[in-house]
């Protein structure tokens, strides 16, 4: 058995898991606050108040409601099918959740304030203890892992999220839930397209799958080398612009897709109150429900992460030579953005109805993504 | 217990994700339920990309999941949704004699995979190539681009006759669907057809 604890890197293995619990309690915080912010400007949006009672102005309020759902009685009706019913909201909350080992939050190497100290001691103590190991906590990487296909595994894990929905809607056994969990798959597999075939003018740009590696070739020129300002070529006057165009299509191509495929408004159809009650969580309350209220959120975190790190150039911005540690900073802004623009869509937009939602992803963005595509190989050749 | 010694994690990773493999495989034939046994299948596929991942080949393990979990099983579930296939329905007596067959089947099937198992060795002591996304494609655009053209070729084939299959049958429905959305995009229709419909 020496072999086999000899084969675990142990120092690896426990930095990536404080890594994992340190960015997972971010993300739990970022989803906390995005509810409330949520609740916060859409009632400035319809002229009204929103929650300010719970701590200075209702910012304890994400917390209340979190011990409520705890508290509340889990009911788990009659008819259901038991088994997916419970199933169903884990296998929604899961996948979503093991995407942010591939969020690229800042710059490599970052000094750590205090990293001398936590090095030495450490390597003391592993001594007198006869490990030996070897760490080096001076600088830090502010990302889990990063691997040659992190995209890919992106859609891979963001795809399978569909699953939860799908089971919940069937497993409620009631009408609306199922309705409901069939508009979500058709809209689920319609816009994965248009996202997917929308990041490939992007790529075809850095000419790399891994998420770390096309941010880093996003530094630059004052921090501003993104690729909707035309990527690496950003700068270079007429070139900056031809190759700005593509990437400036396919943010927006993305952008709709991505809305579609985190069910959101204007592309709710799931669960549209007007018609399905609340659509496939219908027959959910409780911690359940609110392991999907916060499925949703993290994927809208990590779709706004990706337009981040794709388009808007990750964790780079003005002076990010200087001071590293802006990096984290310019990256979380940015995808405070994306988690506001979402929220302010969806206090200016009705729903769309459901065939005008298939033929909008089917006859327009598929087309448009594809000519987008040929657009971005053809400059992209004529350019370098 | 001499291989036992030489044990790694990696191997235990090949444990888990193959037995789940089995274990699920097993689960989508026993399974009465049509979507207990879609279920089995997408776990399937998920531990199959473990596996990949294990023999270092990361590109196909991320499609496996994206093309057959993400695409294919949802088309899957989504028409066992909308048919609301419950339980299968007893079909004993049309497959009585299919039973005798299955044994002699299995077994040409564990020898062939034996015999296969022969010839190719191990997997992955043979090739030290990473899966990458680079690796995979120039595999595929040099050495092997005429099989991979003939499987588009044939995966198109497939994509038009069912589309042939699929309008033929439909011809007639297809042109009420559309004449009456045609109608509905017009707004004095709407108000109309669905007035109708709550009459009826």
């Amino acid at each position: 058995m020496s072999s086999l604890i000899n084969s675990i890197d142990f120092p690896y293995v426990l930095g990536a898991l404080i890594k994992v619990v340190i960015f997972w309690i971010t993300i739990m915080i970022i989803c906390a606050y995005a509810v409330y912010a949520e609740r916060r400007v859409l009632a400035v949006i319809q002229n009204r108040l929103g929650p300010n009672r719970v701590g200075w102005q209702g910012l304890l309020q994400p917390f209340a409601d979190l011990i409520k759902f705890i508290f509340k009685e889990d009911i788990i009706p009659m008819s259901v099918n038991r088994a997916l019913y419970v199933c169903a909201p884990i296998i929604s909350l899961v996948p979503a959740m093991m995407v942010l080992i591939v969020y690229p939050f800042g710059p490599d190497n970052l000094p750590l304030p205090g990293g001398e100290f936590l090095t030495q001691t450490i390597n003391d103590l592993t001594t007198k203890l006869g490990l030996g190991w070897n760490v080096d906590l001076r600088s830090v990487n502010l990302h889990v892992t990063h691997f040659n296909v992190g995209i890919l595994y992106i859609f891979a894990m963001t795809g399978l999220g569909v699953y939860g929905i799908v089971v919940a809607g069937w497993a409620s056994n009631s009408k609306y839930s199922l309705l409901g969990g069939l508009r979500s798959s058709a809209q689920m597999v319609s816009y994965e397209l248009g996202l997917s075939l929308s990041v490939v003018a992007v790529l075809l740009m850095a000419g790399t799958l891994d998420l770390t590696e096309i941010v880093r070739q996003q530094s630059g020129w004052g921090g501003m080398r993104w690729n909707i300002f035309g990527g690496t070529s950003a700068g270079e006057g007429l070139k900056s612009l031809a190759m700005a165009i593509p990437a400036i299509i396919a943010f927006f191509i993305y952008l709709i897709s991505a809305i579609a495929e985190t069910n959101r408004v204007p592309f709710d159809l799931p669960e549209a109150e007007t018609e399905l009650v609340a659509g496939f969580h219908t027959e959910y309350s409780a911690l359940k429900f609110a392991l999907f209220f916060i499925a949703e959120y993290v994927n809208m975190t990590t779709v706004s992460v990706l337009a981040t790190s794709l388009f808007l150039g990750g964790w780079n911005g003005p002076f990010i030579n200087v001071f590293p540690w802006l990096g984290p900073i310019y990256f979380l802004g940015k995808v405070f953005f994306f988690l506001f623009l979402y929220i302010w869509l969806r206090g200016t937009l009705p729903r769309l109805r459901y065939d005008q939602l298939m033929n909008f992803g089917w006859k327009f963005l598929l087309p448009a993504a594809l000519f987008n595509i040929a657009l971005a190989a053809t400059i992209a050749v004529l350019v370098y | 217990m001499e291989q036992f010694a030489q044990i790694q994690v990696s191997h235990l990773f090949f444990l888990a994700f193959a037995s789940l493999a089995v274990v699920a495989a097993f689960n989508v034939i026993l399974q009465r339920n049509p979507i207990y046994s879609a279920i089995g299948l997408i776990v399937v596929m998920c531990s199959l990309a473990g596996l990949f991942l294990t023999l270092s080949a990361e590109f196909i393990a991320a499609i496996q999941i994206i093309v057959y979990a993400g695409a294919i099983m949802v088309l899957f579930v989504f028409v066992i949704m909308l048919l609301n296939i419950r339980e299968e329905d007893a079909k004993a007596d049309r497959q009585k004699y299919l039973k005798f067959l299955a044994v002699p089947l299995f077994l040409a099937l564990i020898g062939v995979v034996m015999a296969a198992l022969k010839t190719i060795g191990n997997p992955a002591a043979s090739s030290n190539v990473p899966g990458t996304v680079e690796n995979v494609a120039e595999g595929m655009f040099t050495n092997y681009l005429l099989p991979f053209e003939a499987t588009s070729v044939l995966i198109l084939m497939a994509i038009v006759g069912s589309m042939f299959l699929a309008r033929r049958e439909s011809a007639e429905d297809t042109n009420e669907i559309e004449t009456a959305l045609n109608a509905a995009n017009q707004p004095t229709a709407v108000e109309e057809s669905s007035e109708e419909e709550v009459h009826a």
